[in-house]
């Protein structure tokens, strides 16, 4: 058996979608944008200025037409991310604006090379099975910053990707990219390479921009995954059941605006709940209560029979310390059993401000593991242990043919970066010095996917044009002069 | 009598109970008690407490909030009857806060704002998704010493350069002093955009505001 893990009983879980359809109608639901109101008032919902109320029975029909499952593609078109069941996947946390600089163990702002850099050790890492646009850089101008994240991306990996538009206007250009690497507009619907998180502002308001954006991709049938993000206690109420259910309003009312805009177009439950920490202010992503949260939002979702996403394997230590060991450990294995989809986090620290290179490398040891946790205990032989007697006696367990035979499955044999040395007088490491020491083997290991350059060229010239339309006069180049070693940039284009 | 009131409003702060500080108020007002002896003497040392014991851990976000609530409710009671008397409140310095446009995060500015309360200074709060140029034309108006520009998201937090050329445009600095916050705010990013200073946490805000606004004058009244 797969282990599980479930947080709510069925009758709970009746209990916040019923409570979740009524939030739907009272308050009911801000949406900013005149078109998704439209769409909504013209399949029964009650439109009042901002205000939609939302019928259960348009929320049910719109649940009918999202699609239980579907896949992202790599770039040699493989659907290697099934969004659906209970199969789960591991990406990168997303759009941080810090990195903790692994030469001075200091916070700095996110740059080209440091999202060069993550993207490499992603690809190599067998644990991620997507990309994110991991950092927001700071040496790239705002108003092409998501776009260049992307270009970025499609530049150094062949994985799908986690992604997201930073406004209603730069979303076209993203997309745009996407058709340039799938080869057209029905390679991109056809074979989705990204998914775009979409997060509705809580409580209960799509704002123009997210409205805007759900309605975008459901048309062009690139996958939207909802990221609502109740902070229990401050934008949400204080029980992580009240947040639960408010998650499930925003998320209902998102999926309605993007099935009306193309009914059947993929969509992901998804999310970002937090509770709030009374004494500071931040959101700790690493307590057990937002785990918590991101658990049984999923279970909703899936309840729902919808794919689903949460964020964990972050934490908010700001080093790669025990700390950040421990709450993302713990996060990865119950995400894993609670047979999440995508999780997204790993490599954040402070509460998703700053990402860590050394810290994606470690986390990819705990995702390892999850995975193993998840596998459960297996039945690979006909009796359990009767035989395995027979055939070896009391000893000699070590060389029999079916100790060789069935290790490697039986046991997770993880890189040097977890510590099973056994001990040495002055061989003695913490982790964050052998996630630091695997990096250059992992980047040695590393090699661009073989894009054409007129598809290189393309991609540039989408850069420049958004670029242009933005007034921006230059973007750093997405290569450094010697591959595999991020360093200072070149302009590509004084525009 | 006084003694007993006074020490009232200032539990009605701690307690975070707006009618109760409300009613106060008026009590006090119809049992002849000067509108700036209640706040001076009876809230503001309310305010003072919930801040404190917030600095040192022992009271949290909810109660620091509720206490505004309650220093608001007061505050409404009280401020007409100052205007009607042509009394004067002496206070640290003005200080225009709100969350730039496009964000519409302000928790931390609204907790910012209540540990000025608290440490004396005036605040006019803009709420949310407020644009460069109102932020400059309050200052403007209120004779405001300082601007405090909150923003959570990195999207957004750009814009805190637009609320200081602005405030540039209107010749107002280097007299008003602007200070930026917000999750993704460093001190880096402060010093980038020309900031007066930047402060991790609303605590840091309220020593901010009063070691910037210490070198320029001693309080002021209005």
């Amino acid at each position: 058996m797969r282990p599980g893990i479930r947080l709510l009983d069925e009758s709970l879980v009746e209990r916040v979608l019923g409570e979740a359809f009524q939030l739907l109608r009272q308050p009911s639901v801000q949406v900013g944008i005149g078109e998704a109101r439209d769409l909504l008032a013209s399949a029964g919902a009650v439109v009042d200025g901002e205000r939609v109320r939302i019928p259960e029975v348009l929320a049910l029909n719109c649940l009918g037409t999202a699609p239980r499952e579907f896949a992202l593609y790599n770039r040699g078109g493989a659907a290697v991310v099934h969004y659906g069941g209970d199969a789960v996947h591991f990406d990168p946390g997303s759009s941080c604006v810090n990195v903790l600089d692994g030469e001075t163990r200091t916070r700095r702002p996110a740059e080209t090379r440091d999202l060069v850099l993550l993207t490499q050790l992603s690809e190599g890492l067998p644990q991620f099975d997507a990309q994110s646009t991991a950092v927001v850089c700071r040496d790239v101008p705002e108003a092409v910053a998501d776009l260049y994240r992307l270009y970025v991306v499609l530049a150094h990996s062949s994985k799908p990707v986690v992604t997201g538009a930073f406004s209603a206007e730069t979303l076209p250009g993203m997309l745009d990219l996407l058709v340039l690497d799938a080869g057209s507009d029905a390679g991109l619907r056809a074979r989705p390479r990204a998914v775009f998180d979409v997060c509705p502002s809580p409580p209960l308001n799509w704002t123009e921009f997210a409205a805007q954006n759900m309605i975008r991709l459901a048309r062009a049938g690139v996958p939207a995954q909802i990221v609502s993000m109740p902070m229990a206690g401050a934008t949400a109420p204080v029980t992580l059941i009240g947040s639960v259910t408010q998650h499930a309003a925003e998320s209902l009312a998102g999926i309605v605006i993007h099935q009306l805009a193309a009914a059947g177009a993929p969509v992901v439950w998804g999310g970002a709940p937090s509770i709030l920490d009374m004494r500071t202010g931040i959101t700790p992503v690493g307590a057990m209560e937002s785990v918590m949260l991101n658990l049984a939002c999923a279970q909703v979702g899936k309840h729902l029979g919808l794919p689903t996403h949460g964020y964990l394997v972050a934490s908010d230590a700001k080093l790669l310390d025990a700390q950040a060991g421990a709450e993302s450990a713990t996060s990865a294995a119950l995400g894993a059993l609670a047979g999440i989809n995508m999780i997204s986090g790993a490599g954040m620290l402070e509460s998703l401000a700053c990402h860590s290179a050394e810290k994606l490398v470690f986390d990819a040891e705990l995702i390892a593991s999850a995975r193993r946790l998840v596998r459960g205990l297996e039945t690979p032989t006909a009796t359990l242990a009767t035989e395995a007697f027979a055939s070896v006696g009391t000893e000699g367990f070590l060389a029999s043919r079916e100790t060789r035979a069935l290790f490697r499955s039986e046991q997770h044999l993880p890189s040097t970066v977890i510590d099973r040395e056994r001990f040495q007088e002055g061989m003695v490491s913490d982790a964050f010095s052998r996630a630091r020491a695997a990096i250059p083997q992992l980047l040695a290991s590393y090699s661009r996917p073989p894009l054409s350059a007129t598809l290189l060229a393309e991609f540039a010239a989408a850069v420049e044009r958004q670029a242009r339309r933005f007034g921006v006069t230059f973007v750093p180049s997405a290569f450094c002069p010697s591959e595999g070693q991020p360093g200072s940039f070149e302009v590509i284009s004084d525009l | 009598m006084i003694q007993e009131i006074l020490s009232r409003m200032r539990q009605s702060i701690i307690d975070g109970a707006p009618q109760h500080a409300a009613a106060l108020a008026l009590e006090s007002l119809q049992a002849g008690m000067e509108p700036l002896a209640a706040i001076n003497d009876g809230y503001i040392p309310g305010m003072s407490h919930v801040g404190e014991q917030f600095g040192c851990r022992s009271l949290f976000l909810p109660d620091v909030m509720a206490a505004a609530e309650a220093m608001k409710a007061a505050m409404a009671v009280l401020e007409p009857e100052i205007h009607r008397l042509g009394m004067e409140r002496h206070v640290r310095g003005t200080v225009v806060l709100g969350t730039v446009q496009g964000d519409i995060h302000e928790i931390g500015k609204n907790l910012v704002a209540t540990l000025l309360v608290a440490g004396g200074f005036r605040v006019i709060d803009l709420g949310c998704n407020v644009a460069a140029e109102r932020f400059a034309e309050e200052a403007e108006q209120a004779g405001a010493d300082a601007v405090g520009a909150s923003a959570l998201l990195t999207t957004t937090m750009v814009h805190q350069r637009n609320v200081i050329a602005a405030i540039e445009r209107r010749n107002l600095r280097p007299r008003v002093k602007v200070i930026v916050g917000g999750a993704p705010v460093t001190s880096k990013w402060s010093a980038e955009v020309g900031a007066d200073g930047y402060a991790g946490d609303a605590q840091r805000a309220l020593e901010l505001v009063k070691r910037l606004l210490s070198t320029q004058s001693a309080g002021e009244t209005l």
